[in-house]
């Protein structure tokens, strides 16, 4: 009887140090900032903040770019950086960003739209701490306020990779998938269908979507499945808007020898060796730039509230040419600066809903 | 509608949620429920991604279904030996998972919700039906693992119903009382059940990691450990059951995923097929289920 109580009680310890291992990460941070603090008293340093979107850190996409923004700017000005991870359904956001603003953090980052009402909330609680919200718009807000909103025109990076998708496929069959069905994620879609369409109108498009919540992020196995159905339709160029789910697109792509357009980072830079001659280029959002520039603002005291919107007449979007896509994509780089040109001056407005999208297909005919 | 390339994909999508099936039949055959199939799953992918980046597919399989198997030893500790309430120590697990992965995610790999790319197995052709013209997509270029469990859905009804390890194992879930009278170790049975279990369902969190997308990503085993025991009520308790309810749920999944566009139904409600089926399933509107007798109980030998 008392081997059975003592194994007990052995489980009941291992079960527990499971959880608070599972949950310790949050904390550990903090106690490394106490110790610096207590080191140097004398020289504060600027302290900064960042939580992710699902999917965290490693999606090899958006979140990463977040980091690489907040990793440049932490070499360059010499701050103290943390960056936590929400719980996997996200549902601690709000707790994250009311530690960081609790531990002395001037400028705390919330990566992604569904940060919007959790930053609304907190900077209330906290008017001395700044928010960076990528993504998401709170309204009614001004430069006086702590709230600084990244918004990006991912339409009109889509749209470039639209064209380059519609100028590469052979069967005049392209194709989109997105994540978690929403505003934000239909402009990606409706800007690269646009493209597509602007340069060749006969062009077959198909549209695909993993989900309607944000688990939707975080699923490439539908991602591969719905990639698979539209290879099969004969698309040969997809592009995804997907978060982490998108490396299944990029992995049946590689493996039907179909060409894949990756997103928010430079997604040929961490493929894998197979995939990377698949790769015909990634519409790159700059998320690193937004917040390295809004870091940068706080650290000249040039920090604005509002709404700052990165398009691309400034880098704010892009496509993507490195090393091992340069041979793949060079022949139609021309025509791409062409109508890059076009949508920074005006000439190509470029849709970013489904009614603008079909406003859009009839000034083509 | 009705193509190849759909079965396909229903194949695809089947084989995750009928691995951890047929290992949800075992465990509960023993008279033990297993909530933590979810979990070990979670493990299961996670451990595949381990093995297979360092050592090799091999060792991703064999990683992950010690990872399975060690969440189900505790979970058989808890509720066979102390008797503790099988939902609870489940649920338990998986949590545990949950957050183990993510720590141990960020230890390894230095990030906690994704791991590095990994290779699985070589896909193979079937000798035979691969040269049927109608079978020929769905049995070409195809994981091994899939044919491992196609082929164990026979093998397990052959040893359910056809061994002594079959028979005991059904006794102890039916009237563990009886069975420990007639000199058959009732917990023995049920560890061996639910560690089969639990070896199962890190397989099939395998085969996502390593053969379907080539990284572990967290929560991509989107609550297929839930849908493989509505599978498993579905199929009766039985192996050839739990199949034929697997490919029904891969088949209803592969459908959601076609039949987006142009449809005149609301995508939300497409998107909610393979749940609202799982439901209609557990409510008894297809049949009415009977499970064993002890399933769920606790055996202790001083009450009986």
């Amino acid at each position: 009887m008392k081997i059975r109580k003592l194994l007990a009680l052995s489980l009941v310890i291992l079960l527990v140090l499971g959880l608070t291992t599972g949950c310790g990460q949050k904390a550990e941070p903090k106690k490394d900032e106490k110790e610096q603090q207590e080191q140097k008293p004398e020289e504060k340093k600027i302290k900064v903040g960042l939580v992710y979107d699902i999917g965290g850190r490693g999606d090899l996409s958006f979140n990463d770019s977040a980091y690489a923004g907040l990793k440049r700017a932490e070499q360059e000005f010499g701050l103290e950086v943390t960056d936590l991870e929400p719980s996997s359904g996200g549902e601690d956001r709000e707790q994250l960003l009311r530690l960081l603003a609790e531990d002395g953090y001037d400028l705390i980052f919330g990566v992604g739209f569904m940060f919007t009402d959790h930053i609304a909330k907190v900077a209330e609680e906290f008017p001395d701490v700044k928010f960076g919200l990528i993504d998401g718009a709170v309204e009614d807000i001004d430069s006086s306020s702590n709230i600084s909103c990244l918004l990006f025109k991912e339409h009109e990076g889509s749209f470039l990779v639209g064209a380059a998708a519609a100028l590469k496929s052979k069967n005049g069959k392209v194709g989109f998938i997105g994540g978690m069905k929403s505003p934000l994620i239909e402009r990606f879609e409706y800007g690269y269908l646009a493209g597509a369409k602007y340069v060749n109108p006969d062009i077959e498009t198909f549209s695909d979507y993993v989900g309607t919540t944000g688990e939707a992020f975080k699923d490439p196995v539908k991602a591969k499945e719905l990639a698979l159905k539209q290879i099969k339709a004969g698309v040969d160029v997809i592009y995804h808007a997907s978060g982490a789910s998108g490396v299944g697109m990029l992995e049946a792509a590689a493996a039907n020898k179909v060409l894949a357009i990756g997103v928010d980072s430079d997604q040929s830079l961490t493929a894998t060796d197979e995939q990377k001659p698949y790769i015909l280029t990634s519409m790159l959002k700059r998320v690193d730039n937004s917040v390295y520039e809004t870091i940068k603002d706080l650290v000249e005291g040039r920090f604005e509230g509002g709404y700052r919107v990165f398009g691309l007449n400034d880098d704010g979007v892009g496509y993507a040419v490195n090393d091992f896509n340069k041979d793949l994509i060079s022949d139609i780089q021309p025509k791409l600066e062409e109508l890059k040109e076009k949508v920074v001056n005006g000439e190509i407005k470029v849709p970013a809903d489904k009614n603008e999208y079909e406003e859009f297909l009839k000034t083509l005919k | 509608m009705l193509t190849a390339e759909l079965l396909a994909s229903s194949l695809r999508m089947a084989v995750p949620i009928l691995l951890t099936a047929i290992g949800a039949v075992y465990t509960e055959r023993s008279g033990i429920v297993n909530i933590g199939l979810e979990g070990m799953m979670i493990v299961g992918s996670f451990w595949a991604s381990v093995g297979a980046y360092f050592y090799g597919p091999f060792v991703g399989i064999l990683f992950a279904m010690l990872a399975g198997a060690f969440l189900a030893l505790i979970h058989s500790v808890t509720t066979v030996t102390f008797g503790v309430n099988q939902v609870v120590s489940g649920v338990a697990l998986n949590i545990l998972a949950y957050g183990a992965s993510r720590f141990l995610s960020l230890v390894i790999f230095g990030k906690a919700t994704t791991s590095h790319h990994v290779s699985g197995f070589s896909p193979i052709d079937v000798p035979i039906l691969s040269d049927i013209p109608f079978l020929k997509l769905l049995f070409t270029d195809i994981s091994p693992i899939v044919i491992t469990a196609l082929i164990l859905v026979p093998i397990s009804k052959y040893i359910i119903d056809n061994t002594v390890f079959g028979l005991r194992l059904r006794a102890v879930g039916e009237n563990p009382l009886a069975a420990d009278t007639l000199g058959i170790n009732v917990f023995a049975m049920r560890y061996a059940g639910v560690i089969i279990s639990g070896m199962l369902a890190g397989m099939a969190g395998a085969y996502l990691t390593m053969e379907h997308t080539g990284m572990y990503v967290e929560g991509m085993t989107q609550g297929k450990g839930y849908i493989a025991m509505a599978a498993m009520i579905f199929g009766n308790w039985t192996p050839t059951g739990t199949l034929w309810a697997s490919l029904l749920f891969g088949f209803a999944e592969a459908l959601s995923l076609r039949a987006g566009e142009g449809s005149i139904i609301p995508y939300q409600f497409i998107k909610m097929i393979p749940y609202l089926l799982t439901l209609a399933v557990l409510t008894g509107i297809v049949k009415k289920a009977t499970p064993p007798a002890a399933s769920g109980e606790p055996y202790d030998r001083s009450i009986g």
